[in-house]
């Protein structure tokens, strides 16, 4: 029986829906035949941060002022990079380079810090060949007078914004800390995404009892994470006609599996990959093909969504809060008299 | 001639090197102050792959010394590369001998030199002539500059001569006066440059060198037969240089329309009265000539421009026929000679070729170590010109009270002339000042027709340096090359100036006074010191205020106010419209930061914008109402040398000084940083005695000896200020009392031993037993208290475990108040030496950072205790500091040697028991032990002066050699690794008892962050713009194969513990120690407050693993090499990412960055792995002979 796995992601028509996360494993192109090889479908490469590109120009410049014309001996204490450094360029390189090694789809991602800076890097991300363009979103709220809908509105001016100076396939990836999830994903797609990508996992700083110091922390995800991301896709599949990436807690070929039915066009690894290593991605490849072999699929478009809050046999369940369905599954076991 | 030149605006170095990198194919380079820069523009160029005129890239290597450079050079000549290097001073007297080498084979080559003082009785890094007077004899051509045009003309005249001459030129202009002057200078094009230098010429050149194809030999052996007849076949070459020259220079003429003469005159055409000069006290002579030419007075100048080979008719036939009396003026000083070599010169010509009567000729110095050189004093030579017995040497620019040498000027004579703006700055380093001024100079140079000039004066200190900005702008060219004497626009970037800086007598009356103030214009009146009002008032200053500080904050720019000051000097000035000026400094915003991204451009447009609506007229009142006076420099009781001599060189006024203040052969007391009051921090840190563990890891981490700790008596306590804080000591000192102090006007705010105290507050985990809080809030009291505690008694050194850190740094240190960068990663470790050795200590001290900070004028940190004693400190040179300490460390040997001899000589009278203790505890280190000699050489003496008996006399004298002597040698990496490498390689393998401490920076740091042989692998450095591509040397391992040799990797922040006991056990070893001390620093691109992470992190990565070997334990049979540090629990990248000279590196070398990053981590674990396996081994390292017997 021959099985059609493929599928299609921002309009992209990919091999598989198995991809690799923006993260360490796509941080250098010249490792991306390896991922390939391994039977990746596209790639996205780790974030493009504004912030981090003005943080090098002023850390840099800072370094260059720092003690300069001070001491008559010694009036800068660096080389003169001006000449040499044109940012973004090292990552637009990048991107040429990725494109250079691999075959599948690159897709490019971009964090911006400001309007002007969004849209200036997608334009050069577009020029630079990338097949897609991944913004990866994300306000950390901390003052007490910022408003939810601020926030909201931040975001959606600057997915139109972006929309409006490129004409790259567009996903958004966005957290899962929104009032109204699918209201805001309706919007997103709205201003212009093509899809979006469930979920960031955000830096969690941890204490250091012994130093009493806080560390930034992020731990690599696991198989237990899925469900947030499972829920959702569930969800917002039935409401959105956008492309629906998992990215969060696929280990295993039953992970992946489980997010394809409740409705992901695509599934992205990054934890596991780390944690096994490239090798992994024919590991799980093997599994969901043997696995919808036996159950005598034809094509991973029949899993897609399959088991989405409208598809599914109870869809009440992706409604319902965990704790009073598990209290009331707890109590309907005893008769009420004990 | 070409038409539209096009001009610019650079500093010498710059101009020279441009040609220099055009013109050549090899550069040989070493940093050396002030010459750095030409090698540094030079790398960069080539790592930026710009091509030289013949359309390739030059090689551009760094080697291991002036020496070095100075071979390679010899050797690419020989095979047949054009050739260069840049060099001054002491560097230049390294190249010596292969000077006369390239000379004697008749080479073409170029130096660039830019001539700088050589260090007699003491170093300076000023500019005067001495190192190309050093060198008259190698036969080098020599053609003096005297300005940044000409340093940029002759660099290329040179060249051209060199070819075709055969002779080989040194290229000199003044270090500092043109090395760093920014002028505005017509550039030569490319198409200049090639039609210069003639092409067969060069193949000529090529077609001379080595080749096995036509094999010669060269460098032969020769024997008197022959030697003086082909010293002598080399004349004709030599009698040709000087019309070469010329011919060299007027084509130059024809081409750029900039014509000179192998000697120039200035004046007028019946001179009677004539200077000689070269270099750049040419442009203040020629300013006099012409304003006295203008009052009718016959005087002129005859300037030097080729001063060997010395062309005594070209030069007689410069002179105006009617000269009757000639003033030849040196820029270097020939103790001894008759007089000094251009005069001597000038006398050889006139009895040569002169007329008759030969005109009357005296000799004056001027301008040594930069010394001011200004029209007033050429005006007081023409003065002495004219008398009937006018002095035959004499000096100018200095009050010789001693030997009467010198001349008297006034200074107020012959004026700048007013049409030039005069604007002088005051700023402090790193605040953008010196920058945004550099930038002016090139707006106005770059964009209108007027002529533009700035110099830029700094500090002998570096934290908290003060810059001095002096920027001329003229509708002529500006070669007034000296300091504005009287400004007519003055600004201060620096409110907290105003309290000891007199700034304000630069000021003409009317002048304008900008001051970056926190103050409004109502109310910053009142906070002005009484002599700045008076000044205002008097001078009928007009008087402006910004607050550039709250601007730049506002505009995003946090404390880098540069622009904010730069537009308002433009509104104010005048020199350009106001919204001409504005625009020319946007577009220069978008030039410096357009490739840093879009964000700084537009914070630094809005500062501009912002600039304007923030500056305030001040009403000035015509009454003085301050109550407050300046604050002195030196307050307080100080020793009469301090108040006489340092005081006055403190507040700035050193020039006033006359030759009898000065000490004569440059031995200076020590202990006098504690009387400069610098006061330069905002923060100072304030001890919670609640929280205190009394750890000591604060006053150990202090890089200024800013915090003190002590351990005290109850009673002590009597006089104490009710507040003082105390409390009980914990531990082996239960019954003691204890407190850590800060210097509250000596700490740099760096915040240092805050980041590294332990204890932290229950209730608040960020407070600490030390917390940096603003000063203001607490100076009074700090002072009271800080004065109060310099009264405690010293803890007693007998009570306190040395090998603790809580029990070293209870001791008094010896080492104090440095003007070393804030937050120094190097000075711990000297300070800690001080402390454990510090009364018995020599100290041979390399030059480089620690030698700038440890003896540069006008104070130097190392002190001494209650007794007077403590480290007797000196400086040779940089490259021999090794064999220096060596040095030391014989005489005191030899010391011993007639101290031990003379002692069993006179033990009856003496007294054989007190002599057996004497000779047995000359070597003792213990504290203990160390007291009781002491006591036994106070009885010796006693004794000693009952006997009439010469021998007593000398044992009397130098009896305190049976105190053991504990001699440090101390430096860089540059010097350990590279320069001084030989010396240590061989101090090491003498055998002999010295501490060789090695405060290793990775980089040359005091000459700006060049890479050296300790720079590690994927480091961004100068000479190493792509990241360095080799491993760092592991001179650890090199003095480990000697076996007997005690070697230790220390790092004090990471482990200071094991750095005690290190240098305990290093001090306590009778052979040679190499201690090698990872020293942060501001050249690693680290923010210094976070030194100590850096520390752990370089040492938890496996980057800096800690370990000893002890040859005592080799000895033994034991294991020798402990390895202190454990296995590596995180990779090198993680400490990589932190530190800017690696962070940089992805930015810098896309292409290799990855690859550099992964063998920086192989170089690691290679070592790791390496060490591992030594710590497991036994060794046995036989006995070195003199430790038998």
């Amino acid at each position: 029986m021959n099985l059609d796995l493929s599928t299609t992601y921002l309009g992209l028509k990919l091999r598989h829906p198995l991809m690799v996360a923006a993260g360490p494993m796509t941080e250098e192109p010249r490792l991306l035949p390896e991922l390939e090889q391994a039977g990746a479908a596209a790639v996205v490469l780790p974030s493009l941060w504004e912030e981090q590109i003005e943080h090098y120009d002023v850390e840099t410049l800072r370094m260059q002022h720092f003690g300069a014309d001070s001491f008559g001996e010694a009036l800068t204490y660096f080389p003169p990079v001006e000449d040499r450094r044109a940012t973004p360029d090292w990552y637009l390189r990048k991107i040429d380079e990725a494109k250079a090694r691999v075959s599948i789809p690159v897709i490019a991602s971009l964090n911006g810090s400001t309007l002007g800076g969004w849209t200036r890097y997608a334009k050069q991300i577009e020029n630079a060949g990338a097949d897609a363009l991944e913004l990866n979103i994300y306000f950390l709220a901390t003052d007490p007078d910022t408003t939810s809908e601020q926030i909201e509105e931040r975001y959606l001016e600057l997915v139109h914004s972006v929309r409006s100076a490129t004409r790259l396939p567009l996903a958004v990836k966005i957290g899962p800390f929104f009032s109204s999830l699918p209201n805001m994903a309706k919007r997103l797609v709205r201003a212009g995404a093509d899809g979006l990508v469930l979920f960031n996992r955000f830096l969690q700083p941890d204490i250091l009892l012994e130093s009493m110091e806080v560390a930034p922390n992020l731990a690599l995800s696991d198989s237990k994470e899925l469900r947030l991301p499972l829920r959702w896709i569930a969800i917002l599949r039935d409401r959105l006609t956008a492309s629906l990436a998992a990215s969060t807690g696929a280990h295993t070929v039953e992970d992946v599996l489980k997010l394809l039915a409740a409705g992901a066009d695509v599934v992205q690894l990054n934890s596991a990959l780390l944690k096994h290593g490239a090798k992994h991605l024919s590991y799980l490849l093997d599994g969901m093909h043997r696995w919808l072999v036996e159950k005598e699929y034809q094509s991973v478009q029949q899993l897609i969504g399959s088991m989405s809050q409208a598809n599914c046999p109870d869809p009440e369940q992706f409604e319902r809060a965990n704790y009073m369905k598990a209290l009331t599954s707890f109590c309907s076991r005893y008769p009420r008299h004990v | 001639m070409s038409a539209n030149r096009v001009y610019v605006t650079l500093d010498g170095n710059e101009a020279a090197a441009l040609v220099a990198h055009q013109t050549n194919e090899v550069i040989a380079i070493y940093p050396i102050t002030p010459a750095s820069p030409m090698g540094e523009f030079a790398d960069a160029w080539t790592q930026a792959g710009r091509r030289n005129l013949f359309g390739d890239v030059p090689q551009v290597i760094e080697m291991q010394s002036e020496a070095g450079a100075a071979g390679v050079v010899h050797g690419s000549l020989q095979a047949g590369a054009l050739t260069t290097t840049f060099t001054a001073s002491q560097g230049l007297l390294l190249m010596i001998p292969n000077m006369y080498k390239i000379a004697g084979e008749l080479t073409p080559c170029v130096f660039h030199i830019a001539t700088r003082t050589i260090a007699t009785h003491a170093l300076s890094i000023f500019g005067d002539h001495a190192d190309a007077m050093a060198v008259r004899p190698t036969g080098w051509g020599m053609l003096f500059a005297s300005s940044v045009q000409e340093a940029h003309d002759f660099a290329l005249i040179a060249q051209a001569a060199t070819l075709r001459a055969r002779v080989p030129f040194l290229h000199c202009f003044d270090g500092f006066r043109t090395s760093h002057e920014v002028n505005k200078i017509a550039v030569l094009s490319v198409d200049d440059m090639k039609a210069m230098l003639d092409a067969d010429l060069i193949q000529a050149f090529r077609d001379r060198a080595l080749n096995p194809d036509r094999p010669v030999l060269r460098g032969t052996a020769q024997n008197p037969d022959v030697f003086f007849q082909s010293r002598e076949a080399c004349n004709p070459f030599y009698a040709a240089v000087p019309g070469i020259v010329q011919a060299t220079f007027d084509r130059f003429a024809q081409l750029t329309g900039r014509a000179y003469r192998l000697f120039e005159y200035a004046g007028h055409p019946q001179a009677e009265r004539v200077i000689v000069l070269m270099g750049s006290g040419t442009g203040a002579v020629q300013e006099a000539v012409e304003a006295l030419t203008a009052q009718g007075e016959k005087v002129g100048a005859v300037i030097v421009r080729l001063y060997r080979p010395f062309d005594a008719s070209a030069f007689v036939q410069a002179l105006p026929p009617t000269v009757r009396s000639l003033a030849v003026l040196d820029r270097c000083k020939e103790p001894g000679a008759p007089a000094e070599p251009l005069c001597q010169d000038v006398l050889t010509a006139l009895v040569d070729a002169g007329p008759q009567p030969m005109p009357r000729v005296i000799g004056g110095r001027y301008g040594l170590s930069s010394k001011e050189f200004t029209p007033a004093m050429v005006a007081a030579i023409f003065r002495e010109l004219s008398l009937p017995h006018p002095k035959k040497r004499f000096t100018i620019g200095i009050h010789d009270d001693v030997t009467h040498l010198s001349l008297d000027w006034n200074p107020d004579e012959l004026p700048e002339p007013p049409e030039v703006t005069r604007a002088v700055f005051y700023g402090l380093g790193s605040d953008g000042t010196v920058g945004a001024n550099k930038n002016s100079v090139k707006i106005i140079g770059e964009n209108t027709d007027l002529f533009a000039q700035g110099y830029f004066v700094y500090d002998s200190k570096k934290s908290g340096a003060m810059t001095v900005s002096h920027l001329r702008f003229g509708p002529r060219p500006i070669r007034s090359t000296y300091l504005i004497r009287k400004a007519n626009f003055v600004a201060c970037h620096q409110f907290q100036f105003l309290e000891r800086v007199d700034m304000l007598d630069i000021a003409e009356p009317g002048a304008t006074f900008l001051l970056n103030s926190p103050y409004s214009a109502e109310e910053v009146w009142d906070h002005l010191p009484m002599e700045v009002q008076r000044d205002i008032v008097q001078k009928r200053l007009r008087f402006f205020v910004v607050d550039g500080y709250r601007v730049a904050a506002e505009s995003g720019l946090e404390g880098r106010f540069n622009t904010v000051m730069q537009t308002c000097f433009f509104a104010l000035s005048g020199v350009l419209p106001r919204d001409e000026a504005i625009r020319h400094i946007k577009e220069g915003i978008k030039k410096s930061y357009g490739k840093r991204g879009e964000a700084i451009v537009q914070k630094n447009y809005a500062a501009v914008d912002a600039s304007l609506a923030a500056l305030q007229e001040v009403r000035v009142p015509q009454q003085i109402t301050s109550t407050h006076r300046r604050v002195g420099w030196v307050e307080g009781p100080a020793p009469d040398f301090v108040q006489r001599v340092t005081a006055m060189m403190l507040a700035g006024k050193g020039d006033l000084l006359p030759v009898s203040a000065v000490p004569v052969d440059g031995t200076f007391p020590t202990g006098t940083a504690k009387y400069e009051k610098r006061s330069i921090a905002l923060e100072i840190p304030i001890w919670d005695e609640q929280l205190c563990t009394q750890c000591g890891l604060c006053s150990m981490i202090c890089p200024h000896a800013a915090i003190r700790s002590k351990a005290y008596t109850p009673d002590d306590l009597r006089d104490a200020p009710s507040d003082f804080p105390s409390k009980p000591c914990t531990g082996d000192l239960a019954g003691l009392r204890m407190t850590v102090q800060v210097a509250p006007d000596d700490c740099t705010g760096c915040g240092l031993c805050v980041s590294i105290c332990p204890a932290r507050s229950k209730e608040q985990a960020k407070r600490k037993a030390i917390n940096m809080e603003p000063k203001r809030e607490h100076l009074l009291q700090e002072r009271q208290r800080f004065d109060f505690f310099t009264r405690l008694p010293e803890t007693d050194r007998l009570r306190v475990k040395l090998d603790t850190v809580r029990g070293s740094q209870l001791l008094e240190p010896l080492f104090e108040f440095s003007g070393a960068c804030a937050g120094c990663g190097e000075t711990q470790y000297l300070k800690l030496l001080s402390q454990l050795f510090g009364d018995r200590a020599v100290i041979a001290n390399a030059t480089g950072c620690s030698s700038i900070y440890g003896g540069n004028l006008p104070t130097t940190p190392w002190s001494t205790n209650q007794a007077g004693r403590g480290p007797a400190w000196a400086n040779s040179l940089f490259e021999d500091n090794a064999e220096f300490g060596l040095g030391i460390r014989m005489a005191l040997d030899q010391q011993e040697t007639i101290v031990r001899r003379l002692l069993h000589k006179l033990a009856v009278p003496i007294g054989e028991e007190l002599v057996r203790g004497l000779l047995q505890g000359a070597q003792a280190h213990g504290e203990a032990e160390i007291a009781e000699q002491r006591r036994r050489i106070v009885e010796l003496r006693r004794r000693l002066e009952t006997l009439d008996d010469p021998d007593a006399r000398i044992l009397h004298r130098l009896a305190d050699v049976l105190v053991r002597r504990s001699v440090w040698i101390v430096g860089g990496d540059g010097w350990a690794y590279d320069i001084g490498f030989g010396g240590v390689d061989h101090v090491l393998a003498s055998g002999r008892d010295v501490n060789i401490l090695v405060l290793d920076t990775e980089v040359y740091s005091n000459t700006g962050g060049q890479a050296s042989k300790a720079t590690p692998r994927a480091a961004v450095a100068k000479f190493a713009a792509g990241g360095k591509p080799i491993g760092k040397k592991d001179i650890a391992m090199i003095a480990m194969a000697y076996g007997n040799v005690y070697v230790a990797h220390l790092a004090a922040a990471a482990n200071p513990a094991q750095m005690t006991r290190a240098f305990l056990e290093a001090e306590s070893y009778r052979g040679p120690s190499l201690l090698i001390a990872y020293s942060h620093c501001i050249a690693h691109g680290i923010d210094m407050e976070k030194g100590i992470e850096h520390q752990k992190d370089a040492v938890q990565t496996g980057y800096w693993p800690l370990f000893r070997y002890d040859p005592r334990l080799a000895h033994a049979g034991q294991k020798a090499f402990r390895l202190d540090s454990g296995r590596p629990t995180r990779k090198f990248r993680e400490f990589a990412q932190k530190e800017g000279r690696f962070a940089m590196l992805p930015g810098v070398n896309p292409a290799q960055a990855e690859r550099l990053l992964e063998l920086a981590q192989q170089d690691i674990d290679a070592r790791w792995k390496l060490y591992e396996q030594l710590a497991g081994l036994e060794r046995e390292a036989p006995q070195a002979l003199e430790e038998v017997s």
